[in-house]
């Protein structure tokens, strides 16, 4: 099959959908010049009209995807940095997420949220290395954390044909990740999780680019002896809750692994569900292996330090075996 | 025209002094901001417009609902938070919309409306449409950034869309003088290179005029206006302001604006007109029996089942959302 890198199978999705509904457009900061490449040349594709630069108006170009949805559009809205989703807040949250429901089922909000070069960047330090999707899963909002080339093309699929307010963060660290991509579109639903590698001792519940530091832990991990399963969720919202508490059924122990801050992050999230719904599965305390709740620092050690690592999950792994 | 301007403003008016009743003898829960005093601006606007013109609006919203031909009874239901309400009893007083009339809802946050109803602009500009949309907000929003990037994108994009000040002189306690550097509104609307003009918000067809021209030119596609309507809301913010011995206005000039009141101003303007008294009498009575019905098809209502609280969230459902905050 034919190889893609993750930044082309996403811009694949957004190209062939925009090929199939005349509905669906592109609105943000450089989106025409496609400073973050996930929009490379629509302007030449399907025109100025379709593919609109705004000016640094993060809250305002928010609502006006909202009212655009409101009127049978399908918007796409691009966020530069992950850390602008916070400008754009009460636009999210108070308007696109309540507003369906509030109005009585009237209408819906079909906006796709897109951030590419989510997480952790070497050296972006504070405001530019957010992962901020405990923020909007809170309020509701369907989420996309995906992997793979495969998977972010499937996902960004779904996402824009849903018709509710979707956020799918593209991780930094695997946007040149090549893979196998089928050409033709493809829709993969949300909450339906992906086992990446089969084991029987432990579960390690691992997302976005943190999915192939868990699977190379794994490879040192059966070197030892320790069998590692890993769970990839795919959308933290909804989450495949069913595949995560099979699979902790099978092997009794939970590691979570996730580049969200620890207070109420994602891991947090997973570890209580397993702990409220498969406490009996359990031969070991969970452990989770976060970012720490601090800025990222400028400093590269420093950055390292605080986001988690492979070798943070190896030292987790062999701590819940013992 | 005139009559039937008349009889919109008396329908606002006689709704919140019911809703006030209503609010007072906890018949209606929550918070409530009557719209009474205001009410030649939405009519005004409204009636320069079409049905699928879009509409948003702001906490303040009854007046614009049943100005862009929202159902009292409807509204009443709401209100009540029964689930025959516009809202399905999700909602209420803040958060009232109509979709199939353009009214693209009330809103609890100041000045968010204002993107929303851009992006209605925007859709129908791309799409070639003439629909246009208007946004209402307070003199309050004049100091939230998004109504102000929304003023900037609507005329670099030359967007058909209305921006309507109800400029009532005090967002919640604090008056325009206290919370504006430049308190002379069209001129900020006019730094973004657009056309806005102050309209004496008392006079309904001063907005009318005002309201027609600026919707011309949006269907032209010669962009957004600004309406600086200056009125004043003869009751507190809220409904509960009554009870609670503040005092940021004074009756002096409480009493100075009432003397101004919208209704009987033109009430007296179609007398000189030779509308005969009979002809206004009827249209009050008539109105005293839409709103008697609303509050008793509001009464006789159902109750939403509380089973339900957690549908209507998602038009693409999934299993496990949204979660429910506590199971067996």
């Amino acid at each position: 099959m034919r190889t893609l890198r993750y930044l082309q199978a996403l811009r694949e999705a957004i190209v062939q959908e925009m090929g199939a509904d005349e509905s669906v457009f592109v609105i943000g900061e450089d989106v025409r010049h496609s400073l973050r490449g996930a929009t490379k040349d629509l302007v030449k594709m399907y025109g100025e009209h379709r593919v609109i630069d705004t000016p640094i108006s993060e809250a305002a170009f928010t609502g006006l995807a909202t009212g655009a949805a409101l009127s049978g559009m399908r918007p796409i809205v691009e966020y530069q940095i992950s850390g602008l989703v916070y400008i754009a807040f009460d636009q999210l949250i108070n308007q696109a997420m309540k507003l369906p429901y509030m109005m009585g089922g009237q209408g819906s909000v079909p906006v796709t949220y897109m951030i590419i070069g989510s997480g952790a960047r070497s050296g972006l330090a504070g405001q530019h290395s957010d992962h901020p999707y405990p923020y909007v899963m809170h309020g509701g909002m369907k989420t996309v954390l995906a992997a793979t080339p495969y998977d972010v093309k499937g996902l960004m699929i779904s996402a824009i044909r849903d018709n509710d307010p979707v956020m799918v963060f593209a991780p930094s660290k695997v946007l040149a990740l090549k893979g196998e991509v089928p050409e033709e579109p493809y829709a993969i639903p949300f909450g339906k999780a992906d086992i990446k590698r089969k084991g029987t001792d432990v579960t390690v519940a691992a997302t976005g680019h943190l999915v192939h530091e868990a699977l190379k832990a794994a490879e040192e991990l059966a070197a030892e002896g320790i069998s590692v399963e890993v769970y990839d969720p795919r959308t933290l919202l909804p989450l495949d809750k069913a595949s995560l508490l099979e699979s902790v059924a099978k092997t009794g122990r939970l590691v979570v692994i996730d580049d969200s801050n620890r207070t109420c992050g994602f891991a947090a999230e997973v570890s209580a569900i397993v702990a409220e719904e498969g406490f009996s599965y359990l031969k070991a305390p969970i452990k989770r292996v976060t970012r720490s709740d601090v800025p990222v620092p400028f400093n590269l050690a420093m950055e390292n330090f605080v986001i988690p690592t492979k070798e943070d999950l190896l030292r987790a792994v062999r701590q819940v075996m013992r | 025209m005139g009559l039937e301007m008349y009889r919109k403003m008396l329908r606002i008016r006689r709704f919140e002094e019911r809703v006030i009743r209503l609010v007072n003898e906890n018949e209606i829960a929550g918070v409530t901001h009557e719209y009474i005093g205001q009410e030649a601006v939405a009519v005004g606007v409204c009636a320069a417009l079409n049905k699928d013109d879009v509409i948003t609006s702001t906490h303040r919203g009854h007046g614009h609902i049943i100005a862009k031909g929202g159902h009292v009874n409807r509204m009443m239901a709401e209100l009540f938070a029964r689930v025959t309400g516009y809202n399905r009893g999700r909602g209420g007083s803040m958060h009232i919309a109509d979709l199939s009339l353009g009214i693209f809802g009330a809103n609890g946050i100041v000045g968010a409306g204002a993107p929303i109803a851009m992006g209605a602009a925007w859709a129908s500009q791309a799409r070639g449409q003439s629909k246009i949309a208007v946004c209402f907000f307070g003199d309050g929003a004049m100091n939230q950034g998004v109504l102000h990037e929304t003023l900037n994108m609507a005329s670099l994009w030359k967007l058909p869309l209305v921006f309507v000040c109800e400029n009532n002189g005090y967002a919640v306690t604090m008056s325009i003088d206290n919370a504006n550097a430049n308190p002379d509104f069209a001129k900020r609307a006019g730094s973004y290179n657009i056309p806005s003009e102050t309209v004496d918000g008392m006079n309904v067809r001063e907005v009318y005029r005002a309201a027609v021209q600026a919707v011309r030119r949006a269907r032209a596609g010669e962009g957004p206006t600004f309406l600086n309507c200056r009125t004043y809301r003869f009751q507190g913010h809220h409904t509960a302001e009554a009870t609670m011995g503040i005092t940021y206005r004074s009756q002096e000039e409480i009493e100075r604006w009432k003397q101004r009141d919208p209704i009987l101003s033109l009430a007296k303007e179609l007398e000189s007109m030779g509308i005969a008294g009979e002809t206004l009498r009827s249209i009050e009575e008539e109105t005293m029996r839409e709103i008697d019905e609303a509050v008793e098809y509001a009464r006789q209502s159902p109750e939403p089942n509380v089973e339900e609280s957690l549908e209507l969230m998602y038009a693409t459902p999934y299993p496990g959302i949204p979660a429910k905050g506590w199971t067996e």
